[in-house]
């Protein structure tokens, strides 16, 4: 168990670059989590902290040690691989005693390390197994058991629930979960399922084209996105975008006109330059509610319409040709064609501005907030 | 009523492959089939006068009492295997890097590569290395012109020779399959083992070593087969000296026209290879089918 740290880290292949700068912190026995689109450089930086690319420039720290030139077997890391990477030819015993043998431990001891992990993680029964032989979830947890066994100072995940079917996914993110909990080790994971991400993390990486986006806990991701990428990335539904232009500027106070809704006045820090701008306004579907009750109002034609059962999402066209989703009730009788109006309070709205970059909400509402 | 008509399916499918395996059948039986067992035939009988033959062991019983027959037998089948240990020890590395460092265009094109000297006949190719490799040739002039030798250097007629040539022959036959089997290694396997402590000896010896078994042993039965059964290159770059088995078959049918003699040994080199190769089977774990399928 250690603390890891990212100081400058960027990778080029040839002319190509792929991470411009990672900064990053990693507390003892935090679960982190990497998350972003596809190609945003999440796996290649899990992979520079297995060791198994190269570091183009900058520092990269593990438990105090510069690490940039050590081999993975010197790192005290062990990942656990997307597609798990069972030796076929192996028991499942021999799978995870492999790395202790490399490590030329005495018998005994590799005996009770594996049988421990074994028991952890409920594959006392399969030992003499071979991997063909399991099922997916199966060899999720023998991939797992290899990492433990090895007693790293950080595991590293490399997506490894992608494999797995949607039932068999909530589950084994629950058994991680609880894995973190009673190892109490630090861990990197990298996804990119923002569920995943939400649920397991204790602080999340957003990613994109190469840059850390924003780092934070969920909740702090979830209320306060500092780019409007984060904002559309954390959250399902995603959030409603739409474009709005900035008729007013008081200090802690903003006047919006929305298209094809009434002006409103908004608790953000705006600077006096931007006044007149088009600015976008960002409000998630769960937010919003049917009928006039909030200070924002939008109306919109709904033309899609998906029951869930405990909630119902509706697809609303505005005026200006955007779309919104709003989260109504499960019992909602809306139909395809009506012309409804959601509404929501100021202090749920976000509001980015041309760049992407959030502006400073005022005296956020405790139920919008991540503070506790 | 089910039942019948998928007897009556059954039927139709089972003659549907007895049609499309008549061609292979009828070959494997009058090429490889037939031919053996008159060979085997011939071996066992004696010539007592013209056109008067008698059972007998006596082809047998000369190639145990003369030492030049069987000498020149474990010396082909020690060479061949040599030959064969030599291949997979080149071949391996060059067929990981094909196989594992090179992506796309380029690992075509170094494929072919390996290809490309198949498209000339072996005698052909041969000759190229006596072109090179003799008295006169291209490398002693190089070794006379720069200095480094006073006289002509003769390359031809030893047993490095013929290795090169084996080796050189058999080459691409160990490379396809070791190719194929490395390609189906999945990257991560590897990353884990380093991962997981390993060097680059224990990653190689445990993991891609035990991958790549059954390519290892087909590219090694192939390239056995191919070499003991080698006349051309032991003949040509081995001269005289060559002491090559297929020579004294050779010698046997066509020389000394004593066609019980050749047969017998024909015979007994067909005995040896599917000897060794199942030893060799044996010894690494495998079993043919694994390593044909």
């Amino acid at each position: 168990m250690a603390d890891l740290k990212l100081d400058q880290i960027h990778k080029s292949y040839g002319a190509v670059d792929v991470l411009h700068g990672i900064d990053l912190d990693v507390k003892d026995g935090e679960f982190v989590v990497f998350v972003g689109p596809s190609g945003c450089g999440k796996s290649t930086l899990l992979r520079i902290i297995a060791g198994l690319e190269d570091i183009t420039s900058g520092d990269l720290m593990i438990d105090g040690d510069l690490v940039n030139t050590k081999s993975p077997r010197d790192r005290g890391i062990a990942m656990v691989f997307q597609s798990y990477a069972l030796y076929p030819h192996m028991t499942v015993y021999k799978n995870m005693a492999f790395g202790l043998k490399l490590d030329k431990q005495d018998k005994a001891a590799i005996d009770a390390r594996v049988r421990e992990a074994a028991r952890i993680l409920q594959l006392d029964q399969l030992l003499d197994r071979r991997p063909s032989e399991l099922s997916g979830g199966q060899r999720q947890r023998v991939a797992i058991g290899r990492a433990i066994v090895r007693q790293p100072k950080v595991f590293l995940f490399d997506e490894p629930l992608s494999n797995l079917d949607a039932a068999l996914r909530v589950q084994t993110r629950l058994e991680i979960a609880k894995l973190h909990q009673e190892l109490k080790s630090t861990i990197v994971y990298v996804t990119h399922d923002q569920v995943e991400a939400m649920t397991l993390a204790d602080k999340i990486v957003v990613m994109n084209g190469g840059n850390v986006e924003q780092v934070g806990s969920p909740m702090q991701l979830y209320h306060h996105p500092q780019t409007r990428f984060v904002a559309g990335f954390i959250g399902s539904p995603a959030m409603n975008f739409t474009k709005v232009s900035i008729d007013k500027v008081e200090p802690g106070k903003v006047t919006v006109s929305i298209p094809g809704g009434t002006p409103s006045v908004l608790p953000f820090d705006v600077d006096q330059n931007e006044l007149g701008n088009q600015v976008e306004l960002g409000i998630r579907p769960e937010h919003l509610s049917l009928g006039d009750g909030g200070e924002l109002t939008v109306h919109g034609e709904v033309d899609v319409v998906e029951k869930l059962g405990d909630s119902t999402y509706l697809y609303l066209k505005l005026a200006n040709g955007d779309r919104v989703t709003v989260r109504a009730p499960g019992h909602s009788r809306v139909k395809i064609g009506e012309t409804v109006t959601a509404s929501v309070s100021a202090g749920a709205a976000h509001l980015f501005s041309g760049g992407g970059k959030a502006f400073a909400k005022v005296d956020c509402p405790a139920e919008y907030s991540a503070d506790e | 009523m089910s039942n019948g008509t998928s007897v009556k399916g059954g039927g139709t499918f089972r003659f549907g492959l007895l049609l499309l395996a008549f061609p292979l059948m009828l070959w494997l039986f009058l090429l490889v089939v037939l031919p053996h067992i008159d060979l085997f035939l011939v071996s066992m009988r004696e010539r007592i006068s013209y056109g008067k033959y008698e059972f007998s062991l006596i082809n047998y019983i000369e190639f145990f009492s003369e030492p030049l027959y069987w000498n020149t037998y474990v010396r082909t089948a020690v060479m061949s295997i040599f030959a064969t240990f030599l291949t997979l020890v080149i071949g391996f590395p060059v067929s990981y890097y094909i196989a594992k460092f090179m992506r796309g265009k380029g690992k075509n094109v170094l494929f072919l590569m390996c290809l490309i000297p198949f498209w000339v006949s072996e005698l052909v190719r041969t000759f190229g290395w006596m072109i090179l490799l003799r008295e006169s040739g291209v490398v002693s002039n190089f070794l006379q012109w720069s200095g480094i030798a006073d006289g002509p250097v003769e390359m031809l007629y030893n047993d490095a020779t013929i290795m090169v040539g084996l080796v050189y022959t058999s080459m691409l036959f160990m490379i396809v399959p070791l190719v194929s089997v490395l390609d189906s290694l999945d990257d991560s396997l590897i990353e884990a083992g380093y991962d997981l402590g390993g060097n680059g000896f224990t990653v190689t010896r445990d993991i891609v070593i035990p991958h790549a078994m059954p390519g290892i042993a087909s590219g090694c039965i192939v390239v056995f087969m191919l070499t003991l059964g080698n006349y051309l290159t032991p003949n040509l770059l081995g001269g005289k000296d060559s002491l090559w088995f297929t020579e004294q078959i050779y010698t046997q049918f066509i020389t000394r026209f004593n066609w019980e003699s050749g047969s017998a040994f024909g015979f007994l080199l067909l005995v040896l290879s599917s000897l060794i190769v199942w030893v060799g089977l044996k010894l690494s774990k495998q079993t043919l089918s694994e390593t044909v399928g």
